[in-house]
């Protein structure tokens, strides 16, 4: 006999039947048939607490209707329910009767008034009336438990969304509640304060005004503001995000809800970086990340003055066609700032216009294109549901952080299996099953080990049986495994990875791969074709030769390249090795296309401002493909135009046309040349993008009431349906002479020879921080301050070896001299390795990176000197 | 390097032991951090957080929940006085506006000198010899005004220092901290209060 495995429970909810999934909690089947129950503690992304009570229906039981909280109980067949009697009415209003007892009438100071769940909730299920004449609680208003976030506690209900967030999201409780009765309050750690990088989140899900973000506290009223849905491209993990403004000024950002993407989570520098986007209008200094370029700046007689559009391309297109004469004279790097649409035009220009094979979205600080090009790809939803994760990459929580999230919660709740190697901090590794640690130079010696069933390699810091416990997850074939791969250490040379990559992908045919790369729209730009052999479409022409940033820096250093475009983002304040990057930039003519300023200006003959996030229409691709829209919110500053406008002029000058005049046109053109679906997305303005080369893409379109969905929809929201956009099927194509990359292309590198380190020397481990010396956080006078300093961490092995303690100044000297640096521990760091952060300043303003970075070798060595 | 002394850190990682879940010790570690400093600093939550793989916000929030541990330093002798009903209508309120005045210090204070703390309390169990007082978790027995300045006056010559140890020592907790913790041990300094009571008893006489 088979047992016959129900798909649908059917329920009585005001004696209507419905049929729902079972083990579906009650509230959200009541919600499914149209019968919104009003909450405040439930959220559908975490584990509900039946804490408010304010979700109270009645049920029948054996004992007849009784009242039990809809957040808190699965449905079952035949269960009979009504959430509209008197007395359920008279339990809504008890309970509002109740918190609103302890809660302060502060609404017209309030910066939830407006949007806030409990006024609604409390004007449509509430009695209108208070019989509450006693003295209420009082508490010192508002503190702040975070650099971001402040805390008036009056205000709290005590749904413990922002504790569960901490705990069971973020995963560092970093806040709790302490205290009992009237008394309790939510509390951070008096010496740990709240400053996690997902904050922000706990404000925007804070179902009242208890916990207010110190940027927009007090900035606007929700009435004024206005919003679109959008894509954040702080990162390439590509949050939907609402952003809103009031006038041309951005004043918020806040995350929605894309079941494949974010979930509703945005990390910190997503949400609260748009102050660098309005730009500090104090500042003039070209050279600061804090300042917008809103006009096109000509350099003459050494100094950067404003000009003409006119003036500044004609210059602009002079430097090009003088240096275009010699053959490869010129050449661009950057671009994965730019949309998809902006990628392609600049590809037309540099390619089709220029002649030149020499572009480069990534700054030298990525990995091979065609390599990742050539992986079998996986979803973010595939990596977060994988039986194995395997992680070769840089801390996750640092780089891109709602991947993060989406990764930690499925191998919380599943259980699934992370296999980790380690080279230093990694917020996952508490939850690793294996954690292989490994110093730089040896990812490849590892992967070797690991695939052809060898033992560890000799002097590794990982054991054998440590070894065969990782085979034995990723199994086989690597069936169910996904790996995430990204570039962990800058001052470690790209090949050492791309050759534990290429093993990973040879020896495992059925694993898929997640590219952690971090930049907002590399993968887009790659996707246009804006790296060397690439073609848009994800295209790959494999006879064709070109140089990438680093081959470029070289070449205009050694006079074979005279010109250069820098697309975008601050070169400078990317590559690994910058005092090679100054000195090339020296002696070429470099044309800036950027909305910021930043240290490339310098270098800087002709700069075009161009429109930035928020301020423009388009596509960005994200790390697993996805195509998603972005829409502008405010009006570019100045003159600064997008940067289709700004190549199809360029080109217009230079005598030919790219074809393009607008955004639509360069979507469209997309779409019709390789089936990329621009256009499509761009149009349909679908909610969750479409992968690219994924047959089934449905996608949702929802009202956008990113304060209520999901969890609380404000009163008003009811009854607004959801609509289903069209299922679209999109597969990319190449035409012509390209194809579609494969592993096959790639010719296998000769042998990887690392130095060995002697035993005075610490390989340099530099990896990445969320809170860097970038734009996103240089520009936002609320972030800036969370910039840290930077410090040498060590394992303390190594400072026990060495005698030193955590605190301490050392001397620490590499290829190009020595910086002072203080200790810390870090049992996170590989033995034998020193770890650094990329783009942060000692104490003397110099950058560690540009003193121990050794160009000449695969990986850089340092050692340490007591003062 | 540990907060606490050898000897509790071992008992602590034994208590972890028990527990499938390290979290599950975070109590009865608590109590151990409170007996090693009095109350619960902020190394000691550190101590247990680390020990039982949470974070000191998780740790202080939970000892917040419970009376009977101090996030803020107390004074060597806590003492409390019950005002729950039965002790209510012997007259509790009174006799704990009189140890306030005797102790010098308002209630949840600590006086001056940093001996005393006191504590208004619920229920103690005690109820037949209202109102209900204790000193460090100890019941005293003292239930007039007149025994009570006594009974201060005794602690501050150290009469009863081997019957009411400083505060944060509970006997409770050693008897269940690792499961083996000694019986003998137990039985022991309970023979020395029994004793050190009958002395006293004898001199009082
Ligand atoms: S602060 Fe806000 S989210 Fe946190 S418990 Fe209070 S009401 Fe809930
Ligand atoms: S994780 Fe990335 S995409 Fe998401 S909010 Fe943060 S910066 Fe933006
Ligand atoms: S108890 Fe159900 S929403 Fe709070
Ligand atoms: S009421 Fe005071 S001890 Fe019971």
């Amino acid at each position: 006999m088979t047992d016959v495995i129900k798909t649908t429970v059917t329920l009585n909810v005001n004696g209507r039947p419905i049929e729902v999934k079972p083990g579906e909690l009650l509230i959200e089947a009541c919600e499914q048939a149209g019968d919104y129950i009003p909450r405040f503690c439930y959220h559908p992304r975490m584990e509900p607490v039946g804490m408010c009570r304010m979700c109270l229906v009645e049920v029948d039981g054996p004992r007849g209707a009784t009242l039990q909280p809809a957040c808190y109980i699965h449905v079952t067949d035949g269960m009979n329910v009504t959430t509209n009697s008197e007395k359920v009415k008279k339990a809504q209003d008890g309970v509002l009767e109740f918190l609103l007892a302890n809660h302060p009438l502060d609404c017209p100071v309030c910066d939830k008034g407006g949007e806030c769940p409990l006024q609604d909730q409390t004007l449509t299920h509430g009695s209108g009336e208070t019989r509450f004449i006693e003295e209420k609680r009082h508490f010192v208003k508002p503190i702040e438990i975070g650099k971001l976030v402040l805390l008036d506690r009056e205000r709290c209900i005590q749904c413990a969304r922002c504790t569960r967030f901490s705990d069971e999201v973020a995963g560092d409780t970093e806040i709790a509640f302490s205290g009992r009765g009237d008394l309790i309050e939510v509390a951070p750690s008096p010496t740990k304060p709240f400053d996690s990088v997902f904050s922000g989140n706990t404000v925007q899900i804070c179902p009242v005004g208890a916990l207010t973000a110190k940027p927009y506290r007090f900035s606007a009223r929700p009435w004024d503001l206005e919003q679109v849905e959008s894509t954040c491209t702080t990162c390439a993990v590509g949050c939907r995000v609402a952003v809103q403004s009031s006038g041309n000024r951005l004043t918020r950002i806040l995350g929605v809800d894309s079941d494949p993407v974010n979930h509703g989570w945005l990390c910190d520098k997503g949400r609260f970086s748009l102050d660098s986007i309005d730009g500090n209008e104090e500042s003039r200094d070209l050279l600061s990340a804090a300042t917008r370029i809103s006009q096109p700046l000509l350099r003459e007689n050494g100094v950067l003055k404003e000009v003409t559009w006119d003036e500044a391309l004609e210059a602009a297109a002079s430097i090009l066609r003088n240096a275009a004469q010699s053959s490869d004279g010129v050449g661009a790097v950057g671009g994965a700032s730019l949309t998809n649409e902006g990628a392609f035009a600049w590809e037309r220009l540099v390619r089709g216009v220029l002649g030149s094979e020499h572009l480069d979205a990534q700054f030298g600080d990525g990995l091979d294109p065609v390599v990742l090009q050539a992986l079998p790809k996986a979803t973010i939803d595939e990596a977060a549901a994988a039986k194995t994760i395997v992680t070769l990459t840089g801390d996750l929580r640092e780089e891109l952080p709602v991947l993060f999230l989406r990764l930690r919660e499925n191998i919380v709740r599943q259980n699934s299996a992370l296999i980790e190697f380690g080279f230093g901090p990694s917020a996952l590794r508490s939850l690793a099953r294996v954690s292989l640690a490994i110093r730089p130079g040896e990812a490849h010696l590892a992967a070797r080990a690991l695939c052809d069933g060898s033992d560890a390699p000799k002097g590794a810091i990982f054991t054998n049986e440590e070894l065969e416990e990782a085979r034995q997850h990723i199994g086989d074939s690597g069936e169910g495994v996904v790996f995430v791969v990204g570039r962990a250490n800058l001052a470690e040379d790209s090949s050492v990875l791309e050759e534990a990559i290429r093993r990973f992908a040879e020896r495992y045919p059925n694993a898929t791969f997640l590219v952690a790369l971090r930049r907002a729209n590399v993968m887009g730009a790659l996707d246009m074709g804006l790296a060397p052999r690439l073609r848009p479409g994800r295209g790959v022409d494999v006879a064709a030769s070109g140089r990438d940033t680093l081959d470029q820096l070289a070449a205009l250093r050694d006079g074979e390249q005279k010109a250069l475009l820098v697309l975008g983002g601050c070169l400078i304040g990317n590559v690994a090795d910058a005092p090679a990057a100054r000195a090339a930039l020296e002696k070429a003519d470099v044309i800036a296309v950027t909305g910021h300023g930043g240290a490339t200006l310098a270098y800087a003959s002709v700069v075009l401002p161009a429109a930035v996030q928020h301020e423009r229409r388009g596509t960005v691709t994200n790390i697993e493909g996805r195509v998603s829209a972005v829409t502008p919110k405010i009006v570019a500053p100045g003159s600064a135009w997008p940067d289709v406008a700004i190549a199809a002029e360029l080109a217009e000058l230079l005598g030919q046309s790219i074809g393009l005049t607008s955004v639509e046109q360069a979507a469209k053109a997309i779409e019709e040349t390789t089936g990329y679906p621009a256009l499509s997305v761009m149009n349909d303005e679908l909610h969750d993008g479409v992968v690219v080369g994924r047959a089934d893409a449905s996608s949702l379109r929802h009202a956008l009431d990113p304060m209520a969905f999901p969890g609380i929809r404000s009163t008003e929201a009811v009854g607004i349906a959801s609509y289903t956009g069209s299922t679209t099927t999109v597969l990319a194509h190449s035409s012509g002479v390209t194809k579609g990359a494969s592993l096959s292309d790639l010719t296998s590198s000769p042998e990887i020879e690392v130095g060995i380190a002697d035993a005075y020397s610490l390989t340099l481990y530099a990896s990445r921080r969320l809170y860097d010396r970038g734009i996103a956080m240089q520009g936002s006078p609320a972030l800036q301050p969370l910039i840290p300093s930077s410090a040498l961490a060590l394992h303390h092995v190594d400072l026990d070896r060495l005698g030193v303690e955590s605190g301490t100044v050392v001397k620490v000297t590499g290829a190009r001299g020595s910086i002072l640096l203080p200790v810390v521990l870090d049992e996170h760091v590989a033995r034998g390795s020193a770890g650094i952060f990329v783009g942060t300043l000692n104490s003397s303003g110099e950058n560690p990176l540009d003193v121990l970075f050794d160009p000449e070798h695969l990986i850089s060595q340092v050692r340490l000197e007591t003062r | 390097m540990s907060h606490f002394q050898p000897e509790l850190r071992q008992r602590a990682e034994e208590l972890v032991a028990l527990y499938p879940r390290s979290r599950s010790a975070m109590l009865p570690l608590l109590h151990l951090a409170q007996e090693q400093d009095g109350y619960l600093s902020e190394a000691g939550i550190e101590e247990v957080a680390g020990l039982t793989g949470t974070t000191s916000a998780d740790v202080r929030g939970t000892a917040s929940f419970y009376d009977m541990f101090h996030l803020e330093p107390v004074g060597k002798y806590v003492v409390g006085v019950c005002t729950n009903i039965a002790c209510l209508l012997a007259g509790g309120e009174e006799f704990l506006e009189h140890a306030s005045q005797t102790l010098g210090c308002a209630v949840g204070a600590t006086s001056e000198d940093g001996l005393f703390t006191l504590e208004e309390t619920e229920c103690l169990a005690d109820c037949d010899k209202a109102p209900c007082v204790q000193v460090n978790h100890r019941y005293v027995r003292t239930t007039t005004p007149e025994s009570f300045d006594t009974l201060v006056g005794d602690l501050r010559k150290g009469v009863h220092d081997a019957d009411i140890p400083s505060h944060g020592t509970l006997i409770r907790v050693k008897r269940n901290g690792g499961l083996r913790a000694s019986h003998d041990e137990i039985r022991e300094q309970r023979a020395t209060s029994s004793a050190a009571r009958a002395k006293r008893a004898e001199g009082n006489s």
